[in-house]
């Protein structure tokens, strides 16, 4: 059994401990905001944070979270109202909407140690997540905006 | 069988100067020293009816073991054949090298802020950055999908504190000899003596890696054990590094 603390909750977990923690939050414990993308840590669409740190919950095994403090998009702000949220929506910025839980993990991730990225910083940062609807600029946008608010 | 006679058996084909080969032989040659004719008659023959000169003693290259297989590293003790000291240091070191500049070494240890991937040495994808540390950048470190072993099912390759050698750590495109003067430089080997350098080849988790790559990865050749034998070895002989000319 595994002890892992979500979102501030803590769940005894009985599975392997080698078990992929995206495996563990969507299918274990039911959160599904966390998406599936590529399975190999490269799209970014299954990041989680880690004591605040992005990581890509397809390749992480739970061994690795545990006694560490995991934060999925439902965990981000329980009222939904995180400024990168909250921007998120005022500029439209989803289309399909699938890659954008792990785009906005990431830009949270940034915000925590860099509050006013520049745009270098948010590029390089979200390099590794993919938005098949090419909805870069937006996201890039709303990262600035959340950045000034 | 006369010494003529002889002459004419060792270049049967040499017709047109058989004649003048013959005739000081015939001359010289009697029955008490038949014996010492015939012998002399056929160094004269090959030597004089060959066309060239005698051939120079031929000079022997220098000892030096037998290259091991491409994915085997020779032991220490296989270059006791080098005599000179030097030598065997330099040929040491470059042993070692097969390893240091083997694609599982320097794709982490690039000239820029880009690690590598693969045989070709590819820029890393998706595109991550050195940051700061050697550890990526916000949000995009290397342990953000590096974990503390390889990951199988993803091919992402993985060990303890993944990160990039230093900047000053460059070692893909550089040469042995260059790679081994940086080695011995502290102010671009980490601050360490050759024993603390010795220590980090034969125990650190990220240089283990290269024997344990993952997925379908060509490990480094030899092991992690026998690579510090060969380092230790380096040193033990005065840590003497190859010059350029020097390959393997």
């Amino acid at each position: 059994m595994t002890k892992l603390t979500v979102n501030g909750v803590v769940h005894d977990v009985a599975a392997d401990e080698d078990m992929p923690l995206l495996w563990v939050l969507r299918d274990l414990l039911g959160l599904t905001g966390t998406k599936y993308g590529c399975g190999e840590a490269l799209c970014g669409a299954c990041t989680v944070h880690l004591d605040g740190r992005a990581v890509r919950a397809c390749v992480t095994p739970m061994r690795r979270a545990a006694g560490h403090a995991v934060t999925t998009i439902e965990g981000l702000s329980p009222a939904g109202d995180h400024p990168l949220q909250r921007a998120w929506v005022e500029l439209g910025v989803p289309q399909c909407g699938f890659c954008q839980s792990g785009q906005i993990m990431t830009a949270a991730a940034l915000l925590a140690e860099k509050p006013k990225p520049t745009d270098d910083d948010i590029d390089h940062s979200l390099a590794g997540n993919l938005c098949r609807c090419g909805t870069y600029l937006r996201i890039r946008a709303a990262v600035r905006k959340a950045a000034d608010s | 069988m006369n010494a003529p006679a002889l002459a004419l058996v060792v270049v049967p084909f040499r017709a047109p100067v058989v004649a003048l080969c013959r005739a000081p032989v015939v001359a010289l040659c009697r029955a008490p020293v038949v014996a010492l004719c015939r012998a002399l008659a056929l160094g004269l023959a090959v030597a004089a009816c060959s066309g060239r000169p005698p051939a120079a003693p031929p000079v022997q290259p220098p000892a030096a073991p037998a290259p091991a297989a491409s994915d085997q590293l020779l032991a220490p003790a296989q270059f006791d054949v080098i005599a000179d000291r030097t030598q065997r240091s330099q040929a040491l070191f470059v042993e070692a090298s097969r390893v240091l500049t083997h694609a599982r070494c320097v794709n982490c240890h690039p000239p820029d802020d880009t690690p590598r991937q693969g045989e070709a040495h590819v820029p890393h994808d998706p595109p991550v950055l050195r940051g700061a540390d050697d550890h990526g950048i916000s949000a995009l470190g290397c342990v953000t999908c590096h974990q503390d072993r390889n990951a199988e099912l993803a091919r992402i390759p993985g060990a303890p504190d993944w990160h990039l050698a230093p900047r000053s750590m460059v070692w893909l495109g550089k040469s042995p000899a260059e790679i081994c003067t940086q080695l011995k430089d502290p102010a671009r080997n980490g601050g360490r003596t050759l024993a603390q350098v010795h220590d980090h080849v034969a125990h650190d988790g990220i240089v283990a890696w290269g024997w344990r790559p993952g997925a379908d990865r060509a490990a480094a050749p030899g092991s992690q054990a026998q690579l510090a034998a060969l380092v230790q070895a380096w040193i033990d002989t005065g840590a003497a590094c190859p010059t350029e000319e020097i390959k393997r």
